[in-house]
């Protein structure tokens, strides 16, 4: 299981958040893929992506037990 | 006593400098972000912060140690609030130290700049007209477009 955590809009979209994913050995652009077949209104292209609290790329590979999160672009201050 | 956190709490400057106080010190600088009721025409008539509160609090810890890497000697704390947040509130305290001035301001100016760029925390504004998620502090990049630099 892969956690994902959503924030500020993409949350309110979502209607939760955090979702569970069954998958292993993914890239972030899998998951992406995988998430949007059930939440197709998603709007994740804009958002940051860390991987169990680090800032990540597309390209990073996650494994089961990992935590995803999706931020969108950041207004703090 | 944490130097780099997130809470819901109010925000107290006396605390803050505290953390930063020592023997060594000329300086400290203290930066207060604050709740502002109007921006250009629209009125604002209370602000909802969230946070990824661990990785956010991270963050704020990297800031204070780049700022260490920038300017050697000074000594960084910074606090911020999330939760609902009315007109005049503090959102934001930095609070730096060192041995002379120049070096405070400067540290101190960074890191309000690194927040606004990297730290995992979103204000939603609550207007006379309506809501949003702000996607950064001039709004010109309203969520979920564009995307802030690491």
């Amino acid at each position: 299981m892969i956690k994902i955590l959503l924030f500020a809009g993409l949350r309110e979209e979502a209607g939760k958040s955090e979702i569970e994913i069954k998958a292993d050995n993914l890239s972030i652009s899998g998951l992406k893929q995988q998430l949007l077949e059930t939440y197709n209104s998603l709007n994740l292209n804009g958002a940051m992506i860390a991987v169990n609290e680090e800032y990540a790329t597309e390209d990073t590979v996650v494994k089961s037990g990992d935590v995803v999160a999706f931020i969108p672009p950041v207004s703090g201050g | 006593m944490e130097l780099f956190e997130v809470k819901s709490e109010p925000l107290s400057l006396e605390d803050i400098t505290k953390k930063v106080e020592r023997r060594e010190a000329g300086a400290i600088t203290t930066f207060i972000g604050t709740v502002r009721e109007w921006t250009k025409e629209k009125r604002t008539l209370y602000l909802e912060y969230q946070a990824y509160e661990p990785m956010a609090a991270k963050m704020l810890a990297q800031i204070g140690k780049e700022a260490e890497e920038k300017w050697p000697g000074t000594k960084m704390a910074i606090s911020h609030r999330i939760g609902r947040l009315e007109i005049s509130d503090i959102a934001v305290l930095i609070a730096v130290s060192s041995p002379h001035r120049k070096a405070a301001y400067e540290a101190n100016e960074y890191a309000i700049e690194r927040i606004k760029d990297i730290v995992p925390i979103w204000k939603k504004e609550h207007w006379e007209s309506g809501e949003e998620w702000i996607g950064n502090q001039k709004e010109t990049v309203p969520y979920p477009s564009g995307r802030p630099h690491l």
